[in-house]
């Protein structure tokens, strides 16, 4: 299966630092082309730093990251941006900005001194609205979104871009388990258009169903991956998060489920 | 098929050129900006007019209409306009420069003076003036560097892991307060002469706003401000957070260093001829911003204000207070209130940008 699969995006024996502190040392790894990947692992595991080292945002200490066999760090910034979009986990929406305006900074990469806002700027704007399903909320201003609006905001941002991959740090965090949905309804939409989706996410469950490349991470190191039928088991879970569980088919779509054991002390008395 | 004025994702713009090649403009920012020039020409007027030398209205108009020679027409451009395009382009370089901080720290009380340039390039000219003995390129250079300096201190010290605007302010303040104890210490170790010309300098005035040195000065910050544009795209990915401007195509800290140096040679250039003038740079974005209704800190309608605001203040600083104050004295007065009233609001917003 992996020696089958095409992969545009590279991580090879890249060893991740911040400032001093090693979160990752000798990870190699690749996102199939096409695939729901998927990155859970308990906090600090290093999962967010992977995705910030594969969207060039880290610079590896060692090793390398390769978009199309080429060094991510030689290519320059705009460049990288056509072809590798990030949604991160901090971003500041400034004080009066619309849906739409948020959304056309996503073309920066796109534009020149002489060349902003065009119509293929516009074009983009409005597909990306559209397969967000936030045309609706376009004059609206971000600061007066729900939580879930505000996160498809910044995804039809992200899409705006353009690009054929696109890395999403927790984008589900913080949101109730609708708008989680909708969410990751927009990104399987995405993957079935053809993009390349990378996401880290929280919720086991979510991750087993949205997912066609699992990856599980412990101690900034790759446990177990591949797709989460043949992946997720009552073994792994354990190993990687230290919890006891089951793992039973999920009702509705059959993919492993994972339900924590009762490990709740006995009532006194 | 081109339309002039387009729907954008950038507001309601007007585009100048071919859909490949060509430059937009906010169409708000522009009457902005087009309302903020009639203000300021005005106001050049009056101040081209009034003076110790007392001339009549139709006199200066004929004198900038070219029909007047003489005595009147030395008064005019060679005694008076120095000061008045001073004031303009002083307003015009502070309101950009604080615009560039406030944006690249995403925070309202960025602004050059808080954050201790203006007393860098202070310890800088004071420094040419006592050790190296003077002369205008000799000041000049020395607040540069000492702006620069400043910045550079600042910048390092606040560094961890990218830039925190909170950070970079406090250690701005804690920057600004040394440097301001260096002046100080400074200015007791020098003779009196000097001492008087330094101190009244600090208070920021345009008195010493003279063709010879402003002409230079104005040149260099038109340049300066002929070139930031070519940022501007860049400064409103900033507003977005680092991240999100890096992830969209932003070579974060190269384009960051080029705003820093700009912002801060806009600085000393007027911090050299006039002194630290503090207020303008806190305040004109600020004001630009509301006015123009745009996310972010327009840079264009920001420079009308700023030039809006020096004019009017020194006006009123000659021209309605009794005695002649130096122009900082009346900014610093309506930047005390001002800033009394961001304290508040931000406080009642509660939304530190903290990382």
């Amino acid at each position: 299966m992996v020696d089958q699969m095409t992969a545009r995006l590279r991580a090879e024996h890249v060893t991740l630092r911040y400032d001093q502190r090693t979160v990752s040392a000798d990870l190699s790894f690749a996102v199939p082309d096409g695939s729901f990947t998927v990155l859970i692992g308990p906090n600090a595991c290093g999962k967010s730093t992977l995705l910030r080292a594969l969207s060039g945002l880290l610079r590896p200490a060692e090793g390398r990251v390769t978009l199309d066999g080429s060094d991510l760090v030689t290519l320059p910034a705009k460049e990288r941006a056509r072809r590798i979009a990030l949604l991160p986990q901090t971003m500041t929406a400034p004080e009066g900005i619309t849906v739409r305006e948020l959304v056309g900074r996503g073309r920066y990469a796109h534009q020149r001194v002489l060349r902003r806002f065009s119509h293929a700027d516009e074009e983009a704007v409005e597909s990306a609205l559209d397969s967000t399903g936030t045309t609706d909320l376009a004059d609206r201003r971000v600061d007066e979104l729900s939580g879930g609006q505000r996160q498809r905001a910044w995804i039809a941002m992200v899409l705006a871009q353009e690009t054929p991959l696109v890395l999403l740090d927790e984008p589900t965090t913080y949101l109730d388990v609708a708008h989680q949905i909708d969410v990751l309804n927009v990104l399987h939409r995405l993957v079935t258009r053809g993009r390349t989706v990378v996401a880290v996410l929280h919720d086991l469950n979510h991750a087993a169903r949205y997912a066609t490349h699992l990856v599980a991470m412990r101690d900034g190191r790759i446990v177990a991956e591949g797709h989460p039928a043949s992946t997720v088991g009552a073994g792994l879970v354990a190993e990687v998060f230290g919890m006891p569980n089951q793992v039973v088919p999920d009702p509705v779509t059959g993919a492993p489920m994972v339900v924590p054991a009762d490990t709740r002390e006995p009532a006194v008395g | 098929m081109n339309r002039p004025v387009r729907r954008t994702a950038g507001g309601r713009r007007l585009l100048l050129g071919t859909d490949h090649r060509h430059v937009t403009v906010g169409v708000r920012e522009a009457a902005v900006c087009a309302a903020a020039a009639l203000v300021v020409a005005a106001l050049a007027v009056v101040g081209l007019w009034l003076g110790d030398f007392p001339l009549r209205l139709d006199e200066v108009l004929g004198v900038l209409g070219g029909r007047i020679d003489g005595l009147t027409r030395t008064v005019v451009l060679e005694w008076r306009l120095p000061r008045i395009a001073a004031a303009v382009a002083f307003g015009a370089a502070l309101g950009v420069a604080g615009a560039i901080f406030q944006t690249i720290t995403r925070n309202p009380l960025a602004s050059p003076d808080i954050i201790g340039l203006a007393n860098g390039s202070f310890t800088g000219m004071l420094i040419a003036l006592l050790l190296l003995g003077g002369g205008w390129h000799l000041l000049m250079l020395g607040s540069l560097t000492g702006g620069l300096l400043a910045a550079l201190a600042i910048y390092l010290l606040a560094y961890r892991d990218g830039l925190s605007g909170f950070r970079f302010i406090v250690v701005g303040v804690g920057v600004s307060s040394m440097l301001a104890a260096t002046n100080t210490w400074l200015l007791l170790r020098a003779d009196l002469e000097t001492a008087l010309f330094a101190a009244a300098w600090g208070a920021g005035s345009l008195n010493a706003a003279t063709a010879d040195v402003v002409w230079p000065a104005a040149a260099i910050i038109l340049v300066l401000l002929a070139v930031t544009p070519l940022w501007a795209a860049a400064l409103a990915q900033l507003e977005l957070g680092d991240d999100v401007a890096a992830a969209s195509g932003v070579a974060v800290d190269r384009h960051r260093a080029v705003l820093v140096v700009i912002a801060v040679a806009l600085v000393s250039a007027v911090t050299t001829v006039a002194g630290p003038i503090s207020f303008v740079a806190l305040a004109a974005p600020q004001i630009a911003r509301r006015l123009v209704r745009a996310p972010g800190l327009p840079l264009a309608a920001t420079a009308g204000v700023g030039a809006l605001l020096l004019l009017g203040a020194d006006l009123v600083a000659q021209h309605v207070i009794p005695l002649t104050v130096p122009v900082g004295v009346v900014t610093v007065t309506l930047g005390g209130a001002y800033l009394l009233w961001l304290l508040v609001h931000e406080i009642r917003r509660t939304r530190w940008s903290t990382r």
